[in-house]
């Protein structure tokens, strides 16, 4: 593995200001993306910043009911704590479907957010990547592209999803994340945190250069909610997505009085699918409609030469999610 | 040399520990089974070799002693301490240095296993402040006043850990290159509250140690019956 030179950083600040200059460098909080791709030299930062000593591990309910996460609470802390079990059953749910217990146990909160793609093509660090290499090309299309790409908000640079579960979650559930830069903190709206690939897959999230996350605050949980996290994969376990959906829903009787769809493992950002939420408001709780709503869930999706599958199954994980969160409304 | 070690283990597995009778005057001269695997030696050495010496005792000879640093640490080294089995450890390390390398090369501990190397089998499985993780995707420098606990740190003054015992019993590996990394798993696992008892649940929770031999089967009956042997613990 490449040399570079170890910081520990004893406050937010301290990190911040270890992040200047035009040297690579990047933040070190569980390391199973970063130090896996250093290990494949893919990312070749001179300086990593170990951030893991900060205080940034806190998980408090705000007054107004919103949920602020330190960064650098672990995947496994966040899905076993009792605030997220009680008001946030959906986020467990995902956590928990994602990588295995010792991999949760390292990653973070921050890292999650901070994950990049599967693409083998990415990751085997010679073939055609614009992500890694710009302007390279991108080998995936036309290539092997069958489980880690996507189907909807690809372009014509790059396929890959963005490999989370946790945060096809905290799409559902809508968030801020809270920076922190020399210029002082911002919060950055979870939507717009992940960036489409469009002509710059390179630039894959929207902080800008030495930013460091230091909370995610998720909106507060919608009140008589019921959700789900589910994930159609080509194992049972310790596997990305071909498909998921994280779904809640506000049921008035058997009329959908709310709802929240995000999908995970066929887009290239976690997928908020608000279109197919206001198709669903308002409706009675049919087969029909969930049929029309996963129709519209994928919308724009465009399908390449091994992936195309996944958008039949995107619009089945999302009908089979709304129908068996319904199952009592809908055979009653 | 495995098929004979193989052999002899099965016929161990009569009685819960280690039934082979051994001399402890050989004991006092017998290599650990790396160093006489690096030695080189007969077929018959071998054979002889591995039936006189059970893992307890392997255990007990690979406990490594404490390592010091006395220099000061080089150009782009840190000065780090571990504790590691309850022994502690002042190294300088590389920057890049990686936990599972420092384990196995500095502290000759390689009882961890080092398989994929980019956190998708989990060979190297340990505990870190009791947390299972894997090693080979931490620095060295990132654990400086860490508790380490490796699989030679589970047996206790010649008694195998119940883990350990029940794989045993089981017969809950093959090749047995992933069973470090399993066992260490299955002991973090039988000690945390949010993992459910049902079988399902282990597996799930077991999924991040790949088996390319395929004893998953014999690895879940192993953590069940350790289960239902740590009574109230677990």
């Amino acid at each position: 593995m490449r040399t570079f030179t170890f910081v520990r950083a004893e406050s937010p600040a301290h990190a911040v200001g270890s992040m200047s200059g035009d040297a690579p460098r990047a933040y070190l909080a569980g390391g199973t993306t970063l130090l896996d791709l250093v290990k494949l030299d893919v990312m070749q930062p001179e300086q990593i910043v170990d951030i893991n000593h900060l205080p940034l591990k806190q998980v408090e309910r705000l007054a107004d009911g919103r949920l602020r996460v330190g960064a650098l609470v672990s995947n496994t802390e966040l899905a076993n704590h009792p605030l997220v079990r009680e008001h946030y059953p959906v986020l467990a749910e995902a956590i928990l479907a994602g990588a295995s217990t010792q991999l949760r146990n390292k990653a973070t909160t921050a890292g999650n957010l901070m994950q990049r793609v599967r693409c083998n093509y990415f990751r085997d660090g010679a073939s055609a990547c614009n992500k890694r290499e710009p302007g390279s090309g991108c080998a995936a299309i036309g290539g092997l592209n069958r489980s880690v790409h996507a189907v909807l908000g690809t372009s014509d640079q790059c396929i890959a999803t963005h490999p989370s579960d946790m945060c096809v979650a905290m799409a559902a559930i809508g968030a801020q994340v809270t920076v922190r830069g020399v210029a002082g903190e911002r919060e950055i709206p979870f939507a717009d945190f992940h960036l489409l690939p469009g002509d710059t897959p390179w630039r894959e999230h929207a902080l800008e250069r030495g930013e460091l996350i230091t909370h995610v605050t998720l909106d507060a949980p919608l009140a008589g909610s019921r959700s789900a996290y589910l994930k159609l994969r080509d194992r049972a376990s310790y596997q990305f997505a071909l498909a998921s959906s994280a779904i809640i829903l506000v049921l008035d009787g058997q009329r959908i009085a709310d709802a929240r769809i995000a999908l995970g493992g066929v887009a290239s950002k976690p997928w908020r699918a608000r279109e197919a939420e206001q198709a669903l408001i308002g409706q009675r709780a049919t087969p029909e409609i969930f049929a029309r709503v996963a129709e519209l869930a994928l919308k724009g999706a465009r399908g390449y030469e091994h992936n195309a599958f996944k958008i039949p199954l995107g619009q089945q994980v999302v009908a089979r999610n709304l129908r068996d969160l319904t199952a009592q409304e809908l055979s009653s | 040399m495995s098929d004979l070690k193989v052999t002899v283990m099965k016929d161990q597995k009569t009685g819960p520990g280690p039934v082979v009778e051994v001399d402890p005057s050989a004991l006092a001269v017998m290599p650990t089974r790396r160093s006489f695997l690096k030695f080189g030696a007969s077929g018959i050495a071998a054979s002889a070799l591995s039936g006189l010496l059970p893992d307890s005792a392997l255990a007990a000879v690979q406990q490594a002693a404490p390592v010091v640093d006395s220099s000061a640490p080089g150009v782009g080294e840190q000065r780090i301490r571990l504790t590691v089995n309850g022994q502690v450890h002042t190294l300088n390390v590389p920057a890049n240095a990686i936990l599972l390398d420092v384990l196995r090369d500095r502290l000759q501990l390689t009882g961890t296993k080092k398989g994929c190397d980019y956190g998708q089998c989990g060979a190297c499985t340990l505990l870190v402040n009791d947390v299972a993780i894997n090693s080979c995707l931490s620095l060295a420098v990132q654990h400086d006043g860490d508790s380490i606990t490796t699989i030679e740190g589970l047996a206790q003054g010649g008694t195998l850990h119940p883990v350990q015992e029940a794989f045993w019993e089981h017969d809950a590996y093959q090749c047995g290159y992933c069973t470090s990394g399993q066992i260490m798993s299955a002991v973090a696992i039988l000690k945390d509250p949010n993992i459910p008892s049902d079988d399902a649940s282990v597996r799930e929770a077991m999924s991040g140690n790949i088996c390319r031999c395929g004893a998953y089967k014999n690895i879940l009956s192993a953590v069940q019956s350790a289960r239902s042997k740590m009574g109230g613990t677990v």
